[in-house]
């Protein structure tokens, strides 16, 4: 598709990129970057035939927003603001956040986290590299985490074990249950199987 | 509102009007010599009888005598946009009002696409009203700017004031409502709904009389400020006429229980955060016998922390309710399902999509006089799946044949789901689907969503609103100018590939009111192609478009007694042939010229 081509070749869109908003305001919509990829692959299979190469920017400008910034849509979706902000999470949820347990391979006792604290898988994973005093290394979807001793797992829902990184950050808030720090040669099976 | 056209006819219609006024009038008295003077009597007394505003706009275009009745009979005036006409021109023309609705901003200012400042003001409308309408009984506000002051002069000036409704409306806070509650001693109406009001920490509902009111209606469960709860009791507890009371989420269960043995007169109740204080210490509260009491309830609605364990307590009511609104509730579909189950005479159910396509399948099957459904997204982000879907809509078609309107939020839809709904509920007026992904095409066959939304402007003959997104090409639009004949409010959000698109509505919809359009490629030539029509509508919106200040400019200078107005938010804008485009264009019919009260960053063509 004619919009993943424009991405790869690098054409800067973001510069003259078209954004609604006034200065020193908040709203911010979330938006996952693999999730917009996913719409990406979705792009329609019908041939559209643009009438004019100005219309395509206009189109792959708006693609090009999202994934490039975290687009924060302004006023999307249409929902009223005093409903947005006016929404009390089921009270379980509210009051004790998102604790997982954190279990390391070889220490006395386990620690619990709270993911909700957390940006992303960089900030969770320094963390733990603080509370444990280890090092976890790069992770690469290929390798697993190489370069080090540990690997981070957790289990899901499911109950399946599984590497952490793998699925984009949202969705492992949503189904991680508990936290596992592999370590020696365990580890390092994971990260090569992959 | 149109200027009246005159035409002087007098002679043939006082003849007519003379014959029909044999059963009406019996003594001599009002014989009169002059034809206009019999006229004038037998209009303003069959046209008291006259409500709709439509028909009286028609009666007074029919002559100078018809104009004149008409002003002075009509009652209710309706002024759908408040810069339309200046107050002193309302009030001069209508001098026997008694009720007045009045609308500001349009409806994208509720999604922060307006600066905050823009306007909306009402309080040069109270200051005329004050001395026009001494004797105003009912005020309808929404999405107006008002402020503590305009409610005080309000209450301190209109002596028989009863009914007050504000609805979206900002800028004042408890300080308002306390001398509203005080001084308004004949109030029966009260209701703040989805307004924003700052939290004064004023005790305002002490100030109702504590010997009691008439009130009949007490709606505030959008005011998100404690409240003090004994007067709240008191006032339940002495006014009789009450059959409307929605409370606000600082109301517990314990709390709501005491107000309902005191009311089990209520029709509507609004049931608070309906989950328990911190520290319930007294013995838990019968509230199925108290919902059990309320044998005329037929609205039930809050719900907003809700604790699903207690939401057994309404099935007494179930099977009389009429309006149910869920959405503020996080519940599952097997929490929905015990209630859903038994509301067979549901028309109106409002819900969130935690309860999935299960909880809609649900409903589908139960819900058969369904007339009005909207579920709202939980999570407002665009993620790949949601909680419900086109399994969802296509279950809705199929069991709630009767639908009328539909406010749906999703993540994923299809074709084959909305052409299901345009076939099987044939007497939709309103449709509004909003796949919160943006240009998301249909997620089975990949195709964009034009057929889906051509079938319900095609089939759906009494459609006046619609509202759409996913993926769509110039084509759908194409279907909605085609068909779309009855449509008066349209939007559009990310959808379209050219001028084509916004040319084929501004060219097909005749009855178009309302146009609403956000980041599509509509130009300045789609533009011009609605200058036939601009002055019949209410308003156009476009924001993040490709109109130009030149484009704006030719509008305003061809299109007589319309409004412009250019905001321009983002000043970083400089270079290229960018900085030529208009970030927000609002357009407005008007009798007046540009309003005088507009802030710097708006600017008037």
């Amino acid at each position: 598709m004619e919009s993943i081509r424009i991405e790869e070749t690098g054409l800067n869109l973001e510069a003259t990129e078209l954004r609604l908003g006034l200065p020193g305001r908040d709203k911010i919509e979330k938006e996952t970057i693999s999730s917009f990829n996913k719409n990406k692959r979705a792009a329609p299979k019908s041939a559209e035939d643009d009438e004019s190469k100005a219309n395509d920017d206009i189109k792959h400008h708006h693609h090009e927003a999202a994934p490039a910034a975290k687009a924060q849509v302004i006023g999307w979706p249409p929902i009223r603001s005093y409903r947005k902000n006016n929404f009390a999470p089921k009270k379980a949820e509210a009051e004790y956040g998102n604790y997982v347990k954190v279990s390391m391979d070889g220490a006395p006792y386990l620690r619990k986290i709270d993911l909700k604290v957390y940006n992303g898988y960089t900030d969770l994973l320094k963390a733990l590299e603080n509370m444990f005093k280890l090092s976890i290394g790069e992770y690469s979807e290929r390798e697993g985490y190489k370069g080090s001793e540990h690997a981070p797992t957790y289990e899901d829902k499911d109950g399946d074990l599984m590497l952490v990184g793998d699925v984009p950050w949202d969705m492992f808030m949503s189904t991680c249950k508990r936290l596992r720090i592999m370590k020696g040669s365990e580890a390092r099976g994971l990260g090569c199987a992959v | 509102m149109s200027e009246a056209q005159m035409s002087e006819d007098d002679a043939d219609l006082a003849a007519a009007a003379a014959a029909a006024v044999v059963n009406i009038r019996t003594t001599t008295d009002y014989l009169s010599p002059y034809p206009d003077q019999v006229l004038e009597n037998v209009l303003e007394n069959v046209l008291i009888f006259l409500t709709s505003r439509r028909d009286r706009n028609a009666v007074s275009l029919v002559c100078k005598s018809w104009y004149r009745a008409e002003a002075l009979t009509r009652s209710e005036l309706y002024i759908g946009n408040c810069y339309s006409v200046s107050p002193r021109r309302a009030t001069d023309r209508f001098k026997r009002v008694r009720s007045v609705v009045l609308k500001g901003k349009p409806r994208f200012a509720d999604f922060s696409l307006m600066p905050p400042d823009w306007g909306a003001h009402f309080e040069p409308w109270v200051m005329e009203m004050i001395n026009a309408y001494c004797g105003l009984e009912k005020l309808y506000l929404k999405r107006m700017s008002v402020t503590d002051d305009d409610l005080s002069v309000m209450a301190h000036s209109f002596v028989n004031f009863k009914e007050l409704v504000l609805v979206c409306c900002e800028g004042f806070g408890t300080t308002g409502l306390a001398v509203v509650a005080s001084k308004c001693k004949q109030l029966q109406v009260f209701d703040l709904i989805e307004a924003e009001v700052s939290d004064d920490e004023v005790d305002w509902l002490s100030c109702f009389p504590e010997s009691g009111t008439c009130l009949e209606s007490l709606i505030f469960d959008c005011v998100e400020c404690p409240i003090n709860f004994e007067a709240l009791e008191n006032i339940v507890a002495k006014s009789p006429a009450l059959k409307k009371l929605r409370v606000n989420r600082y109301v517990t269960l314990d709390q709501l229980h005491r107000l309902m043995v005191r009311a089990p007169q209520l029709t509507h109740l609004g049931t608070g955060s309906f989950s328990p204080s911190e520290n319930p210490a007294e013995p838990e509260p019968d509230l199925v016998s108290a919902f059990a009491a309320c044998r005329s309830l037929v609205c039930l609605s809050g719900f907003r922390e809700t604790v699903p364990d207690y939401l057994p307590a309404v099935y007494p009511v179930c099977a009389n309710i009429t309006s149910l609104n869920f959405s503020y509730a996080n519940i599952t579909a097997a929490e929905l399902k015990p209630v859903i189950r038994n509301c067979h005479k549901l028309q109106i159910f409002w819900v969130l999509d935690s309860i999935c396509d299960e909880g809609l399948q649900a409903v589908a099957a139960t819900c058969k006089d369904l007339r009005e459904l909207r579920v709202f997204p939980l999570d407002a982000s665009e993620v790949n799946d949601g909680p419900v879907s086109d399994v969802g809509l296509q279950a809705i078609s199929e069991g709630c044949k009767k639908l009328q309107s539909i406010l749906y939020f999703c993540q994923q839809m299809t074709n084959a789901a909305v052409i299901s709904m345009s076939t099987n509920c044939p007497d939709l007026e309103v449709f509004r689907l909003c796949i919160i992904g943006r240009y998301r095409p249909d997620r089975s066959t990949g195709e964009p969503m034009d057929e889906g939304f051509g079938a319900i402007v095609k089939n759906c003959k009494k459609l006046t609103r619609l509202a759409v997104s996913g993926l769509l090409t110039d084509r759908a639009f194409s279907y909605i100018g085609q068909y779309g004949k009855l449509v008066r409010t349209l939007s559009f959000a990310f959808a379209g590939d050219s001028d084509m698109g916004l040319k084929y509505v501004l060219e097909g919809c005749s009855k178009l009111e309302k146009l609403e359009i956000r980041d599509c490629p509509f130009g300045d030539e789609a533009l011009r192609s609605g200058l036939h029509h601009y002055h019949n509508m209410r308003f156009l919106w476009m924001s993040t478009c490709r109109v130009t200040s030149q484009g704006c400019r030719e509008i305003a200078q061809q299109v007589p007694r319309v409004i412009v107005e250019v905001f321009r938010w983002n000043q970083s804008i400089q270079e290229g042939e960018n900085s030529d485009l208009v970030d927000t264009l609002y357009l407005y019919r008007s009798l007046e010229g540009p309003r005088a009260d507009a802030p710097k960053f708006v600017n008037i063509l």
